[in-house]
């Protein structure tokens, strides 16, 4: 796992004492032992004793006082708390290193193809310096709810516009009685029934006159305009006249129009046509069949705004925090599984270019499976990671969503240190942490081992 | 035409990388955009107002910050922390992989398996004994303190790399430099310490850019007086929208040194992250 920079070591020169000069075999050892003394004591010290501390301290109760047994581990799967910080880490676990992986195998192949990739390089891997605390608070920025501060609700919020359209009116509302009959989904439609050749002015209220779309004109002229025989004409306005005066249910002079706001004309329940009010509020349908009509001012128009998404909500904080993490760390895996990309023998992605493979081919059936080793280095050295994650969760997860987004070396603080203050379920949590990672401590045993050979 | 083909797939993959640039840079802009912005600026709209009104930017944050004793103070705390931790580590663990690597000792080979098995210990398992340890010699609270874990969990991948890097020093060289009567201390300064340079540097940047970065060991070690940048910051955080005045020039104070560090060095910062991962 430490691999690419680390090559294997060739055999150390054990040898070396017995060699030409011999010197007194007793003080160079002694000397031997100086030079790794230090290292030896604070490892025994403050790594080797506090792991049987731990796993010892792992037994007791919560003052230390009282053996029980294997409770704390039994009491880590009973508690909702550690059992919901279980699950975090397994989702972190699976997801992360998997996005991370395939993310940095596409990234790699594709920047192969540019002139610019070392730039490209640099400027992904430069997250990797950027301490977890900061990577915190740009990503607490970045989520802030509020699409007019979070950058990320901004975009959603802009593309979800974009395609649905916004709602300008979702304060306006009808006077009872005045002609407009609400309907269940929000709507506005017109009590009387109407047809061809006939005007029809639709009041509301409820709309600040600052909330006005900049543009809006007076109503006043077109509700007096005369419709042509198959011609359905309007305006929507504002039924209130600024600084008073004025006359309900009438257009009067001051009063403004309702621009951009959709009508349609309703017959026998369908919409058969629809329009959008023009600046001054007014509309009109041509070349409607005789018949009767109403017109219907759709629930868009009054749907409230488009809010965007709760990135720190429960429900999607722990996604939002390994999009966090997602930045920091794709930079690594691209740089890891490029530097692999470029041992792969050029004939080979040659022969097959050559019997006419496409790319996608030659991605698929051979660049992966080639791959493979160091695809399995990346993500098992991501794994290690992600199970450690301890800071970006503290940072970026609001304090009341803090125990929707826990994580084991979350937990493992609040239990032991943030107000829990319970040790010996902390010391469980934390050997929990160091069985997850035997694995590995295995795996680099052997590895080293079998090297040495 | 297959030609045109590739020419526009490549068009493809350029635009395709263009963006995702783009989209990894506007996290650090935004920060450093919104750094620049007064918190009330920052409660009413986002950082990308500026290109409208760029009447909002000012560099009053930061000559706020310099005046905040307890930011320098973090601030200097975390150069007291990071230098001291990156040297000692460096240096105990030179000593150690040349004795692992060339040098005859009882149980060298199981004591240096000792070191390989212990590169993925988590640091959480050591928070609590050592915190009753250093509470037991006065160490809790320092610098001191914080220095010394940072350097004992430093050592299994410092000692792991440095040892096998020195191992492939070929053994004619040292033979000779015995063969002149060097000591084994003159031969590690005068032979190892510059032959090993390589892999001492990528050593010592992703040593220092652990501990600089770390909030977790010093949040536990630290007191009030001894808390580096990213405890101070991370205690300010509860008020994150009032705060923002503080946090994001804190925070982009607390990256602008191993950022500068990553563009001065950067294969040997690239080389040093890689190895290091596995922490």
């Amino acid at each position: 796992m430490t691999a690419t920079l680390v090559k294997e070591a060739s055999r150390p020169a054990a040898a070396s004492t017995d060699d030409v000069r011999r010197r007194p075999r007793r003080r160079g050892r002694i000397i031997a032992l100086l030079f790794v003394l230090p290292a030896l004591l604070l490892l025994g010290a403050l790594v080797v004793y506090p792991v049987l501390f731990s796993v010892g301290r792992s037994f007791f109760d919560a003052s230390g006082t009282r053996f029980v047994g294997g409770e704390n581990y039994a009491e880590m799967f009973r508690d909702p708390a550690t059992l919901k910080a279980v699950r975090n880490t397994a989702i972190w676990v699976v997801v992360a290193p998997t996005l991370l992986t395939g993310l940095g195998l596409i990234l790699a192949v594709l920047v192969e193809k540019v002139r610019w990739a070392t730039a490209f390089k640099l400027l992904l891997f430069m997250p990797m310096a950027v301490s977890f605390l900061a990577a915190g608070i740009i990503f607490r920025l970045a989520y802030d709810e509020d699409p007019d501060k979070g950058v990320l609700n901004a975009a959603v919020v802009s593309v979800h516009d974009a395609f649905t359209g916004t709602s300008s009116y979702p304060t306006a509302r009808a006077r009872d009685g005045q002609g407009l009959t609400k309907q269940p989904d929000g709507a506005y439609r017109t009590t009387a029934a109407l047809s061809p050749g006939d005007t029809v002015t639709l009041g509301l209220v409820g709309v600040q006159p600052k909330d006005l779309p900049g543009g809006a004109e007076p109503a006043h002229a077109a509700a007096g305009r005369t419709p042509g025989p198959d011609e359905l004409r309007g305006v929507v306005y504002l039924d209130f006249t600024p600084g008073g005066g004025g006359e309900q249910g009438r257009v009067d002079r001051r009063e403004s129009g309702l621009p951009e706001m959709r009508v349609e004309a309703v017959r026998d329940g369908e919409a058969v046509a629809s329009t959008t009010t023009a600046s001054d509020g007014s509309f009109r349908f041509d070349g409607l069949s005789e018949g009767s009509y109403t017109v219907r001012l759709p629930a868009s128009n009054f749907a409230p705004p488009y809010e965007g998404v709760s990135w720190l909500g429960p429900a999607l904080v722990t996604p939002a925090i390994i999009g966090a993490y997602l930045w920091i760390w794709t930079g690594f895996a691209m740089v890891l599984i490029g530097a692999g990309l470029s041992t792969l023998p050029r004939d080979a992605l040659e022969a097959a270019r050559m019997d006419g493979a496409n790319e996608w081919q030659i991605f698929r059936r051979i660049t992966v499976p080639l791959l493979a080793p160091v695809l399995t280095v990346v993500f098992v050295t991501l794994v290690i990671n992600v199970m450690k994650v301890f800071d970006l969760v503290y940072i970026i997860a609001p304090g009341p969503v803090q125990e929707d987004a826990t994580v084991l070396a979350t937990q493992m603080w609040l239990v032991s240190f943030g107000g829990g203050n319970n040790q010996g379920l902390g010391s469980a949590l934390g050997v929990l942490l160091l069985l997850l990672v035997v694995p590995a401590m295995v795996f680099n045993v052997r590895r080293f081992r079998r090297s040495q050979r | 035409m297959n030609a045109i083909r590739r020419g526009l797939g490549n068009g493809l993959v350029q635009a395709f990388l263009v963006v995702t640039g783009l989209v990894w840079m506007t996290p650090l802009a935004g920060l450093f955009l919104s750094s620049l912005r007064s918190a009330e600026d920052t409660a009413t709209g986002g950082w990308w107002t500026v290109f409208t009104s760029p009447g909002q930017l000012s560099f009053d944050n930061y000559s706020a910050l310099l005046d905040n004793s307890g930011i320098t103070q973090a601030f200097w705390n975390t150069v007291l922390i990071s230098v001291p931790a990156t040297v000692l580590v460096v240096v105990i663990a030179a000593l150690a992989g040349y004795a692992f690597a060339w040098l005859d000792f009882p149980l060298r080979e199981p004591l240096f398996l000792l070191v390989v098995a212990l590169l993925v210990v988590p640091v959480q398992i050591g928070l609590l004994p050592v915190a009753k340890l250093f509470g037991q010699l006065g160490l809790f609270g320092t610098i001191p303190g914080v220095v010394l874990f940072h350097v004992a969990y430093g050592l299994p991948f410092a000692v792991f790399l440095l040892r096998n890097y020195f191992a492939e020093i070929p053994k004619e060289m040292l033979e000779a430099a015995r063969m002149d009567g060097g000591s084994e201390w003159r031969i590690f300064i005068r032979l190892v310490l510059p032959v090993g340079r390589p892999a001492i540097a990528s050593l010592a940047i992703f040593q220092f850019l652990w501990v600089w970065n770390d909030m977790l060991v010093a949040l536990l070690f630290a007191d009030s007086t001894a808390q580096p940048l990213t405890v101070e910051l991370q205690s300010q955080i509860r008020q994150f929208g009032s705060n923002i005045d503080v946090l994001a020039p804190g925070a982009f104070l607390s990256l602008v040194v191993p950022v500068a560090v990553f563009f001065a060095f950067q294969r040997h910062f690239v080389q040093g992250v890689m190895a290091g991962s596995v922490k």
